[in-house]
């Protein structure tokens, strides 16, 4: 089973160079950062917020569009669209978990999805982005389990709120749910130094930041190695909890499904 | 019976189906009014960060502010309660083919798929978002003259059209790009800007919001008549842009439609 995962790394990669258009239709719904980029570059023009001067928030922003396309996951409208039409079943036949096909199509398709954020990455760096970004090769490397096990977070919640399809005819509003918290409360909408108490401390116990504005932190330097050390436990603590409880559910859909006689 | 009077009909029908549905589905129906609930709540945490931070922002006061967003949530009531079911409806009917037996119907295509589908749970948001304009300008001393409510609801029926003629632009690519369950993503995604008033953007982003993705036009341009501070060239602007946009969905739309090809080839 595992010598076959790469060769649906190069199917997955294959496909994501073969729709495009659709692509690029992804691409455009991740233009959010942007959007409050000149929201909160509009309010820093009379100074400087919490520490955050313009220059802060266009890195800030910008790291953001690029971590949220790398971490980016779909699995859970293919799964509820395959759940919903049947088309599981096919996929229960074959030897390879289903799950585990999905996040190695997912995986592949992730270059050629952030190949789009590379011209944003380099007009960044030209505009003097370069030096606001860690130095620290530690930090950095730091930075790629971070992002990582950042993406088999959303990999989860969504293959969980997925599984949930075999229960739940609406289960997709649950996900508009989960999005409506993550948009608040990940760091997507305003950096989380911003965020007063009591807002900050619920926001702290939540996993929404491990999945976004850690990873940018550590990349922006905003947090030490140490602390970043502790985010990348925290992060392991959260994927085995998913995981665990993915599993769980999935089973019993599953056995669910089989009754169904789809 | 006139042609007008058999669309009337059918709508009636299709509103009605929809009715029955969230009937079978009660509990949906609750779960999603709950829902609007958490969902207000998120809309409301940045504003509130923001004005935390700064009495006003390019202008605006916390109240006026708080306007654009009562304006955005009765236009996402709209957006999630009548459009959003029945664009995601056709998406599901062009990736199965069965858009064909749509077409064969003997009626509008284009007011078929438009009335597919409603979901009424979003009568929430509407009350929701209702609540915030009067609590907005209870609390902002704003007090309308008539003529600015007038062009406030003018303004807001403009927006309608909008955003059913972007409905109607996504549609037309999905007859392009098959692989599309991210339409709607997409769709919603990108409409979230519309909450912060239009003139905190400048430069390119201010053209880009007014003229290409006209949320400005939709949400701010409202909240500035109700304030009756709506200039006569910003009345212009919403009035052409919402001519073109409308005009410029039906006209992609039968260019599309006449050139899908289904399913089958």
């Amino acid at each position: 089973m595992i010598r076959a995962i790469p060769t649906m790394l190069r199917i997955g990669f294959a496909e994501a160079v073969a729709y495009r258009a659709e692509m690029v239709v992804w691409v455009l719904s991740y233009t959010m950062p942007l959007v409050m980029l000149a929201l909160w570059s509009a309010v820093a023009a009379d100074g400087p917020v919490q520490g955050y001067g313009q220059a802060d928030f266009a890195a800030y922003f910008v790291t953001a569009l690029v971590v949220r396309m790398m971490v980016a996951a779909w699995v859970v409208w293919e799964l509820n669209f395959e759940i919903k039409q049947g088309r599981l079943a096919a996929r229960l036949l074959r030897p390879m978990h289903p799950l585990l096909h999905f996040a190695t199509m997912n995986l592949a398709a992730l270059p050629m999805r952030t190949a789009f954020a590379i011209p944003v990455v380099v007009i960044g760096f030209a505009l003097g982005g370069a030096d606001l970004v860690t130095h620290d090769p530690v930090q950095w490397l730091l930075v790629v389990v971070l992002l990582f096990l950042a993406w088999v977070m959303t990999f989860l919640v969504q293959a969980l709120v997925g599984t949930l399809a075999f229960f739940w005819e609406s289960s997709l509003a649950l996900f508009d749910l989960y999005m409506t918290a993550y948009v608040v409360c990940s760091g997507y909408v305003m950096p989380l130094d911003l965020v007063p108490e009591p807002f900050a401390s619920v926001i702290d116990v939540l996993p929404f930041r491990y999945q976004l504005s850690v990873p940018i932190e550590a990349i922006l330097g905003r947090i030490t190695v140490a602390e970043t050390l502790q985010a990348v436990g925290v992060q392991l603590a959260w994927v085995a909890g998913l995981f665990l409880v993915v599993m769980l559910t999935w089973r019993a859909g599953v056995r669910r499904f089989a009754a169904f006689g789809g | 019976m006139t042609r007008v009077g058999r669309y009337l009909r059918l709508l009636g029908v299709q509103v009605r189906m929809s009715l029955l549905t969230t009937l079978q589905y009660r509990a949906d129906f609750w779960i999603e009014c709950g829902l609007t609930v958490f969902w207000i709540a998120a809309t409301l945490v940045p504003l509130i960060v923001l004005f935390e931070l700064r009495d006003t922002v390019a202008g605006w006061r916390w109240p006026e502010a708080l306007l654009v967003v009562g304006f955005f949530t009765v236009l996402k009531s709209v957006l999630g309660g009548a459009i959003q079911p029945s664009l995601d409806a056709v998406v599901q009917h062009v990736r199965n083919g069965t858009l064909d037996f749509i077409l064969l119907k003997p009626a509008d295509a284009q007011f078929l798929v438009s009335t597919a589908k409603f979901s009424p749970a979003r009568v929430a948001d509407l009350v929701a978002g209702l609540g915030m304009l009067v609590y907005a300008m209870h609390i902002g001393d704003i007090r309308p003259s008539v003529g600015g409510v007038l062009a406030a609801l003018l303004l807001l029926a403009g927006a309608v059209g909008i955003l059913y003629s972007i409905w109607i632009l996504v549609v037309s690519l999905s007859f392009l790009v098959v692989k599309v369950d991210n339409l709607t993503f997409l769709f919603s995604s990108i409409y979230d800007a519309a909450r912060w008033p239009g003139s905190i953007f400048r430069g390119v982003a201010a053209v880009l919001l007014t003229f290409v993705v006209p949320l400005t036009v939709m949400t701010t341009y409202p909240a500035l008549a109700l304030r009756d501070v709506l200039t006569a060239r910003e009345a212009a602007t919403a009035v052409f842009v919402t001519a073109m946009f409308i005009a410029g969905g039906r006209w992609v739309w039968m260019r599309s439609i006449g050139r899908y090809t289904s399913a089958g080839g």
